[in-house]
Parts: C-alpha cells; sequence; structure tokens
C-alpha cells in the first residue's frame, strides 16, 4: 500500500523490522553504477594528474607508459561522465534542497566539532552537505568534460584556438584539485560516520543509522508502509 | 650608397667543432639537470629578410636532411604553399604583400618561419614528460620522440606557434626544427643554411651573427630603411634563431610574427603558481580530514538509536 512517495524516496527504499533494524538504502544498480565513478574517477586522477607535476609522472606507469596515460585519460573521461550522469538522473530530485537544509548546515560546525548530532534538524535521504557535494560535482564534472574535450587535440584541435587551449588546460587543472578536495570531504565523511560505508558496499545501513542520520528519511519510509520483515 | 656587396657568411662552423650530448644540456623538461661542466660556445642562425628571394631551396634541404615526405598540396593562388608548419614540415616561408605607407611600394616580405631556439623556451616549461624537450648549453632546444607522449602541452607553451603535433598517427609525437642538432654535433651548419643560395641563413656562433647582423643593419639603414633591426626577442630571454628585418619597428607586419613574445602568463601560471596552490590545497585538506578524525573521534550510532528505529519501524510490537 505505498501512497505517492515523497521527492526523496527511491523505489528500492525498504525498511526490514529485524534486529537491529535494517533499511535498504542503494540498489545493487546504483552500487556498481557508484563503483564505475569511483574507479574511472581513480583512474583519471593516475593518468590526469601524472601529467600534471613531474613528481607525479610515475603514475603514467599504471598504464605502462607516459603516451598510454594521455591516450586512456580522455577516453575514461567520457566513461566518468556516463557514469556520473547515471548516478545524477537517478538522484537530482532527491538532492533539492528542502527547508531544513539551511538551518542543519548552520547547527554543522557544532556536530562536526563532537557535538551532538540530535541539535540538527531531522533530515531526508540526503543531508545539505550531501546535497552541495552532489551539484558541485554535477557542475565540476561538466566542466572537466568540456575543457578536457577542447584539449583531446587527436579531435578536437581544430576547434579552439592556441590561446583558448591555453585557458582550458588551466582551468581543467584547477577543477581537477578541485574535485580531488570535493572527494577528500566525501570519503572523509563516509568514513567519520560510521555504518555509512555498507550502503554502498552491502546496499543496506541499520534503523538506528537512518535515525541518527536521516531521520526524515525513516519516518517517510514507516508513514509510507515501505515496512516489511 | 653602397655598392651591391657579396659578402660571404663568416665560416660557419669554426669554432663550434665540438660534440655534445646529455653532459651539455642545461634544461630538460618535467626534471632537473646537473649543472654542465662546460658551456659550449651559443650557436645562432641569422635569417635576413631582406636578402630572401623566397626560392624555398632552404625548405627542400630541410626535407631532405631530415628525409622527410610530404603530399604534394594544392596551389590555393598565394605562394604560400606549403600552407603552414606541420609535423614533417618544419620550415615554411611565409609571403605578405605590403604596402609601405611612406614610400607607396609595395613590399613583398618573405619570412622563413620555423623554431627560434628560445633562451626560455615555453614548450619546454609546458611539457610534462621527462626528458621529451631538452635545451644544449648551445642554445639548441630538441624534442626526444623517445619520450615525448604526444600531448601538445608544448603547442600552449610556445609564443611562437610552432610545434606540431602527428594527429590521427599510431602515436602522436610533437616537431619541430631541430637547428640539425645532428649536423652541428658534428661541426656542420644547419642545412637550410647550407642550401641558401643569397646567404640570407648564415649560422654561426651567436656573437659573430650578432656581429654580422650588425653589417646588415647598416647596409640596409644605408639605403633608406631606418627602421632595420635586429629581432632578438628579450621577452623569451634571446633566440637562437634571428632575424634582420628591414622593419624592425613592426614586427607584425612578416606574417604576424610576435612585436613582444614571452610565454603567456596564462602559462606561467598554470605551470608555476598553480602547482603549489594545487599541492597546498590537497594537501592541506587531507591533513584537516585526518585531524578531524582523530580530534573529533568516530561518530558512531548508539544504541538507543537502535532502538528508537525499532519502535518507529514497530518491530518492537511483535
Ligand atoms: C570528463 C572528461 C575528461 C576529459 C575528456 C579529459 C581530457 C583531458 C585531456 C585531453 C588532457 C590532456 C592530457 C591528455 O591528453 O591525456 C587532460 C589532462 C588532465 N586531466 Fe582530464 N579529462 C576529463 C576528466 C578529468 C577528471 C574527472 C579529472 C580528475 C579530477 C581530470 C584530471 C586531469 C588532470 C589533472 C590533467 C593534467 C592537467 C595538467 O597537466 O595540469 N580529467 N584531461
Ligand atoms: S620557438 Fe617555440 S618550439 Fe621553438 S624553442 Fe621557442 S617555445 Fe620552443
Amino acid at each position: 500500500m505505498t501512497t505517492t512517495s515523497p521527492y526523496d524516496v527511491q523505489p528500492g527504499d525498504r525498511v526490514h523490522r529485524r534486529d537491529p533494524v535494517v533499511v535498504d538504502r542503494h540498489s545493487s544498480f546504483v552500487r556498481v553504477n557508484h563503483w564505475t565513478t569511483v574507479i574511472t574517477m581513480l583512474l583519471l586522477w593516475a593518468s590526469g594528474f601524472a601529467l600534471f607535476h613531474p613528481s607525479l609522472y610515475f603514475l603514467a606507469g599504471l598504464f605502462g607508459s607516459g603516451e598510454n596515460a594521455r591516450e586512456w585519460h580522455p577516453w575514461l573521461g567520457l566513461v566518468l561522465f556516463v557514469a556520473f550522469y547515471g548516478l545524477f538522473f537517478r538522484f537530482w530530485r532527491a538532492c533539492l534542497f528542502a527547508g531544513e537544509d539551511s538551518r542543519w548546515l548552520a547547527g554543522l560546525p557544532k556536530v562536526m566539532a563532537g557535538g551532538d548530532e540530535e541539535r540538527l534538524p531531522e533530515v531526508g535521504r540526503f543531508n545539505a552537505g550531501q546535497k552541495m557535494f552532489f551539484w558541485i560535482m554535477a557542475i565540476m564534472v561538466i566542466i572537466m568534460l568540456v575543457t578536457g574535450l577542447a584539449m583531446w587535440d587527436q579531435y578536437f584541435y581544430d576547434y579552439t584556438t592556441i590561446e583558448q587551449k591555453r585557458i582550458m588546460v588551466l582551468i581543467h587543472s584547477v577543477v581537477a584539485v578541485l574535485v580531488v578536495c570535493g572527494v577528500i570531504v566525501h570519503v572523509s565523511m563516509v568514513i567519520w560516520e560510521r555504518g555509512t560505508l555498507q550502503a554502498m558496499t552491502r546496499g543496506y545501513v541499520t534503523g538506528g543509522w537512518a535515525w541518527k542520520h536521516h531521520r526524515k528519511w525513516l519516518r517517510e519510509l514507516v508513514t509510507g508502509g515501505r515496512v516489511g520483515p | 650608397m653602397a655598392n651591391f656587396e657579396f659578402v660571404l657568411p663568416p665560416a660557419p662552423t669554426t669554432n663550434i667543432k665540438v660534440a655534445f650530448g646529455e653532459g651539455d644540456l642545461v634544461a630538460r623538461s618535467a626534471s632537473s639537470v646537473p649543472p654542465p661542466a662546460k658551456q659550449l660556445t651559443p650557436v645562432a642562425k641569422l635569417i635576413d629578410v631582406s636578402k630572401c628571394i623566397g626560392c624555398k631551396a632552404c625548405e627542400v634541404a630541410c626535407l631532405e636532411w631530415n628525409n622527410l615526405r610530404h603530399p604534394i598540396g594544392i596551389n590555393t593562388g598565394s605562394y604560400n604553399i606549403p600552407p603552414d608548419l606541420d609535423p614533417n614540415i618544419f620550415t615554411v616561408m611565409r609571403f605578405t604583400e605590403w604596402v609601405n605607407p611612406e614610400t607607396k611600394n609595395l613590399e613583398w616580405l618573405i619570412r622563413k618561419d620555423g623554431c627560434m631556439h628560445c633562451v626560455d623556451p615555453g614548450c619546454l616549461k609546458a611539457c610534462p614528460a621527462p626528458g621529451a624537450i631538452v635545451q644544449y648549453s648551445n642554445g639548441i632546444v630538441d624534442f626526444d620522440h623517445e619520450k615525448c607522449i604526444g600531448c601538445g602541452y608544448c603547442v600552449r607553451g610556445c609564443p611562437f606557434n610552432i610545434p606540431r603535433i602527428s594527429r590521427n598517427a599510431d602515436q602522436p609525437k610533437a616537431y619541430k626544427c631541430t637547428l640539425c642538432s645532428d649536423r652541428v654535433a658534428v661541426g656542420q651548419g644547419p642545412a637550410c643554411a647550407k642550401s641558401c643560395p643569397t646567404h640570407a641563413i648564415v649560422f654561426g656562433t651567436k656573437d659573430e651573427m650578432k656581429k654580422h647582423a650588425e653589417g646588415r643593419i647598416k647596409d640596409l639603414k644605408s639605403r633608406g630603411f631606418s627602421n632595420a633591426g635586429l629581432y632578438d626577442p628579450p621577452g623569451v630571454g634571446g633566440t637562437h634563431v634571428m632575424y634582420v628585418l628591414a622593419h624592425a619597428d613592426k614586427p607584425e607586419i612578416y606574417a604576424g610574427l610576435p612585436k613582444d613574445p614571452k610565454i603567456s602568463t596564462v602559462v606561467e601560471i598554470w605551470k608555476g603558481l598553480f602547482k603549489y596552490a594545487g599541492f597546498i590545497a590537497i594537501g592541506g585538506l587531507a591533513a584537516v580530514s585526518v585531524l578531524h578524525q582523530v580530534i573529533a573521534g568516530p561518530n558512531r550510532v548508539s544504541r538507543a538509536d537502535e532502538d528508537n528505529a525499532k519502535r518507529l519501524a514497530g518491530s518492537d510490537k511483535k
């Protein structure tokens, strides 16, 4: 008896009355999609940052040679684009900002410093930090794609002037650094909030985790009747 | 008024009969080199634009020496054939018809284009592949195709738009004039200089070439070209390929020869300041993240949270 779901609930989300309570969070399709993004991102880092600075050139060894790293990188970029936008179209609605987000953000610094999370307003499937990461990545992936294509001399040399190419490579490397910074924060939060990683490995979280971090979402699932044994 | 004189170029290679190699590098892309034990005499090629008749013997000699083959091009109604440098053509003549606003004379400007062998080479600065671009203490800037990865960064670095990447080949690589480093290494001048019938191209030590240029400039001035001068642009630290220009005050009229070439500020930021900023940003953020984990301690779900979830889900009522 599923009623019309709130904007953030995903089709596979379901609460199981076990001990402890288990909540399905990410379908296997989403998990494969996410890990594809992770792996291509890491390969992009290796092949891209090999060219970023001589001290990182050894990373090209992962691909056999500098030539190979250079050649593979843009193709990996295309894979990343497709993989990331697979996640994007799945989650963009759930990442629209909601009323509680600004209050949540205002209270965040104290909680990060070790304060009690109960001070924060209850949030849905994603909190304001996750939503920000989502939208910032969505923009940055587009920037990387556009500047990356402009740098892809093999196919697109004739479409830009040399001065434009200079600007494109500067933007590409600045945003590459920002992408790494974004991912550092993302991974750091996953590690900090114990019990989060299993959402991407096993696909489910405990009820307590959902209660603590995404209580509004948990309530939505229960009131929406998405509960089973 | 000077008579038509036939000054033979200074014997091109007297002072430079020294082989050079790895030990003579002063710069190497994406890596550093120990300071060379000895300093080779800086060499230079002087191109006297006022003497060039556009016969393209130098182009042919260049193709010949470098064993390059190029498909026959298409005549587009201009002497600019082939129209541009490419991976198989390291030098081209650029023809410009220019009406001198003072004399109303049509002047046919013919500039031999190719690598300038900058003292501060933007190509080398931009190159990410260790050792793919090297600079010898005699001033020659050379590409090592074994180490080149074909990324095209040298194209972005060069203020003269010289390097060309072979595209749609199995393995793209960057190409440009080598100043016949292989010939110079055995005491020969570059093939182009050797072939030039008017001695518009001469080769020797940089000092000799500057002196030779002075004579040429004096001659041009005496014939009414009051702005004649040497093109050895200081913005790139000077070059080891220099031009004598009849109108040195406006080099742009020679098919866009830049007036004050220097490595683009964008390239300087990209290759300089930003690399440090990038490492500091990433390193700093990683350190802060680790510190945060340590100081704030893990954010764990408690027994009470699980109980609350059970109550909410209704599993405690069973
Ligand atoms: C989305 C599609 C992308 C495309 C088409 C692309 C394409 C390129 C190209 C053509 C280059 C020049 C070297 C080469 O040819 O391999 C390059 C360099 C680079 N890329 Fe990408 N890229 C993309 C995404 C990314 C991503 C997501 C990252 C990492 C966050 C990244 C990081 C880098 C870095 C660090 C460099 C070296 C920049 C420098 O030398 O300063 N790229 N990319
Ligand atoms: S002219 Fe261009 S390719 Fe030649 S040395 Fe200078 S920067 Fe390098």
